[in-house]
């Protein structure tokens, strides 16, 4: 436990005294307010004309703006994770620093938990950073704060299921761009498998929203918990941290 | 405290390590000698738990490496070759990190850090960032890293290699200062490093023990005796006659060659007595010749390696 405790502080440590973690953070929020001020204007226009004619459609704060930036912010996620994950293990391994942590008495578990929750920390605070933007709004309006929490709450989960992936995917090189790279074309890959569910035979079509990162995801802006939901990420978390745990000892084995 | 018993390490077809057999007692300092790549550094990473051996076992503190790694790695302090450390992290921030990860509390580790900082006198370098620091200091901050929660083994793979000559001397000092107290296993391919730090010696080729005994050994690669070059002017069959009544000489080669400026070159060979060069000055200057030249002959790893590996494979007579 203190061997975790310890990794984890040097993890966390290392982000803010590396660019990377402010990089990554300033380069999502420039996006995410993006989205988020193109979202405010479009849902201004929108209601403007519904008070005119509220026959047109029915608006709604939950799902046409906050549902839709929670979304963007998990696109935007979906290309910064990689990149805050990439260093973890894949330049231990280069510089040779893996050699000596080994060798401390302390378990490969410990390492590899102590980077993924230092990691999942970090996204946690570009999530919260949003908060800003709903901040912004919230003087103006009546918020739903019970569907914007289950709404961030799966997003919590969502970059957890990410870190844990591209953490797996540093795992297995020594070169950071590789672990980001890897990471980075599979997650989009497993974001947007779902969408091909239409296009194919149904029984396959399952299989294909049932590993989708995106599929899984698509509920929470709702405002819905799925038990089904939950289990794909607690799961999809323990599989590749129990994959990061396991090439690191064969690494072991084999060096 | 380290027993290593038939350790054989593969990597694919290549043999790193062949039935090594040795073993090391509390407060002894091993030098662990061999050339570029006679598998040094692979059995280090065997007895820090890096990897497994293919077969065979090693014991440090009676705990198998492999069986029981936690209580072995935690009675170990290892230096890697590269001196691999966090080079964003500030020295005592490592160290600190380095005793946390280690097991230790975070007020112990914080205790621990100040000691080895001052141990090796890194102290007035706490606050830098260690990618600031030389390589002596850098080296240095590798030792307090092994140091940290005071294990009673260390392992230092080449902790020399890359000082400028004072630097090394201080590490060694620094090395020598553990005997008695630690049980140090220190790799090195220089020889007078290792003959002048180390209590015992084990000599490693090709991955196979080729010697093992107390640091005399690597002077003439056979256990004692020493050599000493002698220039002379004067007849060379004379000189040869007097420089072999000298007592304590036990052979007298000359050189056919002329040497440059004059008088013959020859090899003596004495015993382990150091007053015999004093006496062949003595006899040489006495007798009426010039002696421009008398030095002792320290054998190089590679005439050792030379003399050891060819005497083994002849039928071991010299070895014993």
């Amino acid at each position: 436990m203190r061997a975790f405790l310890a990794i984890y502080k040097r993890e966390l440590t290392a982000y803010f005294h590396s660019p990377v973690a402010y990089v990554v953070l300033v380069c999502f929020l420039a996006i995410s307010g993006y989205f988020f001020y193109a979202g405010v204007s479009f849902y201004s226009l929108a209601s403007l004309q519904v008070m005119q004619n509220p026959m047109m459609m029915e608006l709604n704060l939950q799902t046409h703006l906050i549902a839709q930036m929670v979304s963007s912010a998990a696109v935007i996620l979906l290309f910064g994770t990689p990149l805050l994950t990439m260093r973890l293990l894949a330049e231990e391994k280069k510089s040779g620093t893996i050699e000596l942590l080994l060798s401390y008495p302390l378990g490969d578990a410990s390492v590899v938990m102590g980077k993924f929750f230092a990691a999942w920390t970090v996204s946690a605070i570009l999530v919260a950073a949003t908060w800003l933007q709903l901040a912004l709004l919230a003087p103006m309006t009546e918020m739903p704060w019970r569907t914007i929490m289950v709404s961030y709450g799966g997003l919590l989960l969502l970059c957890g299921a990410m870190v844990s992936f591209s953490l797996w995917t540093s795992s297995l090189t020594e070169s950071q761009l590789v672990a980001a790279f890897l990471g980075f074309l599979a997650l989009l890959l497993l974001w947007a498998v779902g969408w091909a569910a239409p296009l194919v035979q149904p029984s396959l079509g399952e299989l294909l929203k049932g590993l989708s990162l995106g599929s899984h995801f698509q509920n929470f802006p709702k405002g819905l918990v799925d038990t089904t939901d939950l289990a794909y990420f607690v799961l999809f978390m323990g599989l590749f941290l129990f994959l990061s745990i396991r090439t690191l000892e064969a690494k072991r084995w084999k060096a | 405290m380290i027993e290593v018993r038939d350790l054989t390490k593969r990597f694919g077809a290549t043999v790193a390590v062949d039935r090594l057999n040795f073993t090391l007692d509390q407060g002894e300092i091993l030098g662990f000698l061999g050339p570029n790549g006679a598998g040094k550094t692979t059995t280090m990473r065997i007895l820090t738990g890096f990897f497994p051996p293919t077969s065979g076992q090693a014991f440090i503190n009676g705990r198998d490496v492999v069986e029981e790694p936690m209580p072995a790695r935690r009675a170990v302090g290892y230096l890697p070759e590269s001196v691999p450390l966090y080079v964003d992290m500030r020295v005592e921030e490592y160290l600190r990190f380095v005793g946390e990860a280690k097991g230790l509390a975070p007020a112990e580790a914080k205790r621990e850090a100040g000691r080895c900082m001052a141990a090796v006198g890194v102290d007035q370098r706490a606050r830098q960032l260690i990618k600031q620091l030389s390589k002596g200091y850098r080296q240095r901050v590798g030792l307090a890293q092994a140091l940290m929660g005071d294990p009673p083994v260390l392992i230092l793979d080449e902790p020399t290699i890359g000082l400028d000559p004072g630097q090394i001397v201080e590490i060694r000092s620094l090395i020598r200062g553990f005997a008695g107290s630690k049980t140090v296993v220190l790799s090195s391919h220089i020889l007078p490093e290792v003959a002048a730090t180390c209590s015992k010696v084990v000599i490693i080729n090709q991955g196979r023990l080729v010697a093992e005994g107390p640091p005399e050994l690597l002077r003439t690669g056979r256990g004692g005796g020493n050599s000493l070059k002698v220039r002379a002017s004067g007849p060379a069959e004379g000189l040869t006659g007097l420089l072999e009544e000298v007592p304590g000489v036990e052979s007298v080669a000359c050189s056919l060659e002329e040497a440059p400026g004059g008088g013959c070159w020859f090899t003596v060979e004495t015993g382990v007595d150091d007053q015999v060069a004093s006496r062949v000055a003595k006899a040489v200057v006495e007798a009426g010749h010039a002696l421009s030249e008398l030095s002792p002959v320290t054998a190089s790893l590679e005439d050792v390696f030379m003399q050891l590996t060819t005497s083994e494979t002849s039928g071991g007579e010299e070895a014993a």
